[in-house]
């Protein structure tokens, strides 16, 4: 039961940090887990330096997946679009600083990919 | 009664363990397990009899010939069919509905005209008729769903209109389980209107008898891997009245009987509507399938659905934190769908498959229902004939996982 659910993921699915959907982002990115369909949505607010200062998410998705994306958006303030953008999947464990479970290998890579496709939706003006 | 322990017996995949667990599959809504001699029937084509059908001089054809209409008899026969003629075998129940939008749909179809149907379907009798409807410019009408599940038969009713051409409507809810009055609603739509009735079968072919001919519906769907047949195998069932007078759907070899000058004549029916090779050895197979149900018998296949839905019910209801989804037992069939607060739908199949418990999650394709039960998704559990109270039980242990996983 514990290799699936760890501590730390059921506890950012139970007490999510930046839940919900920003009111007026900068950028937005979507995406659906290929085999299972959960959808999460990123948003990001950036700074004049062009920096996320604020990253939310919101997600139908199973627990797990929920879990990563509320923690990557923590790891995504300071970092500008093209850095998120460079972030390569490959890496994803080392982003976390978690093992990934083999089993659950896409749940923390769909919501990269929503912060990636964030990086090329549409620009509002920076706050 | 059957018993099913001793038809777990003929399945060989139920013998096999799941993550180290017993293997209790309970997803029979979504696709059925096979028996020995529906294997072996796949086997026995290519081992002993494969060849092309329908035109060659040779005796191996002349033998995957006979073999492959005498299915389509024994479909018929199955479904109380007026004639082989009106059996079509396609790829699946969603290829068939697509085949009647196309071959019926079009030409019958108008701006102005209505379709009903109903807020339980599966997205397969939807999708077709929704695309349909916006080539055309017809409407869409929709019977509700009841608080418990079932249909608003008196809605229905005020539907029913002169400019209804079309009433699409499944026979079983693969959701929620639901029964479906499909010979009354057909009895209405004929009454009433010139509408003609589809009924998608699914669900209910493996779960109740079928007979078309006392339903009086016009058409009929369902496809072969849902009752314990191969999957790339589906029927439609059509009134031979109606299928004279429709447009091929897919054209091609074997749907011709020559074509001189680039001008084709089309074949007689139903051979009209199978364009290419088709699934030769799994259409021989689904005769055994068939043959391997009525040895069973459907009554007493939904008597057993019956008990072991109750039994689960009685079950699950102990745990304050988990909603059932079901109708009135005497409505309900083989699906008990539920939730369990606070863990999202996928998360309850993923515990259970760590307990060797296989189970579905999602919207089932049927978004529509999700929304009217206004959850993202549900857990679904799904019986048949080869399952067990020991099934159950071993859901129930998954269950309490799912809790204490997630307290």
């Amino acid at each position: 039961m514990k290799n699936l659910y760890t501590e730390i993921l059921l506890d950012y699915f139970k007490s999510p940090r930046n839940h919900g959907a920003l009111k007026n982002p900068t950028v937005s990115g979507t995406a659906y887990g290929n085999i299972c369909g959960d959808k999460i949505q990123i948003d990001l607010l950036l700074d004049k330096n062009g920096e996320v200062k604020k990253a939310t998410f919101e997600s139908d998705g199973c627990a797990t997946s929920q879990a990563y994306a509320s923690m990557l958006t923590e790891k995504l303030i300071g970092k500008t679009l093209e850095e998120i953008k460079n972030i390569k999947e490959s890496e994803i464990s080392k982003l976390f600083n978690i093992p990934i479970n083999p089993q659950r290998a896409e749940c923390p890579l769909i919501s990269l990919r929503a912060a990636k496709n964030a990086t090329t939706s549409s620009l509002h003006q920076p706050h | 009664m059957l018993n099913p322990n001793t038809i777990k017996g003929q399945f060989p995949i139920l013998q096999r363990k799941m993550n180290g667990k017993r293997l209790a599959y309970l997803d029979n809504a979504s696709t059925t397990q096979k028996p020995k001699c529906v294997i072996n029937a796949l086997t026995n084509y290519y081992e002993t009899m494969n060849a092309n059908i329908h035109r060659a001089a040779y005796t191996l054809s002349k033998e995957a010939t006979a073999a492959y209409e005498n299915s389509r008899k024994r479909v018929a026969r199955f479904i109380n069919a007026e004639s082989e003629q009106e059996i079509i075998f396609t790829r699946n129940a969603t290829e068939s509905i697509n085949l009647v939008a196309y071959s019926w749909g079009e030409k019958n179809i108008h701006e102005g005209t209505e379709m009903i149907t109903s807020e339980l379907e599966h997205h397969s009798n939807l999708l077709p008729w929704a695309e349909l409807a916006k080539r055309k410019g017809a409407k869409i009408l929709k019977i509700p769903m009841k608080d418990d599940y079932t249909l608003d038969m008196e809605a229905y009713e005020k539907l029913l209109s002169k400019k209804t051409r079309l009433v699409y409507i499944t026979a079983m809810s693969n959701a929620l389980g639901t029964v479906i009055p499909v010979k009354e609603i057909t009895e209405l739509a004929h009454k009433k209107t010139d509408a003609l009735v589809l009924v998608d079968g699914a669900q209910s072919i493996a779960h109740q008898s079928t007979d078309v001919q006392d339903l009086n519906c016009d058409f009929f769907v369902f496809s072969s891997h849902k009752m314990l047949g191969p999957t790339g195998v589906g029927v439609l069932y059509a009134k031979k009245m109606l299928l004279l007078g429709m447009a091929p759907f897919l054209y091609g070899g074997d749907m011709v009987k020559a074509v001189e000058r680039c001008k084709p004549q089309f074949n007689d029916i139903p051979w009209k509507f199978e364009a290419g090779t088709p699934n030769i050895a799994d259409v021989i197979a689904l005769e055994k399938a068939i043959d391997f149900l009525e040895e069973v018998g459907l009554e007493n296949i939904l008597k057993h659905d019956k008990e072991l839905l109750k039994y689960a019910i009685e079950k699950f209801s102990k745990y304050p934190q988990v909603k059932l989804y079901v109708p009135p037992i005497e409505d309900a069939s083989s699906i008990l769908a539920f939730t369990v607060e606070g863990v999202p739908a996928n998360d309850i199949a993923y515990i259970f498959d760590e307990e060797g418990v296989c189970i579905r999650s999602g919207v089932h394709c049927a978004q529509p229902v999700m929304e009217k039960l206004k959850v993202p998704g549900t857990a679904r559990i799904s019986f048949y004939l080869y399952n067990t109270k020991e099934d159950i039980d071993q859901a129930e242990l998954a269950l309490k996982k799912v809790i204490k996983t997630f307290e």
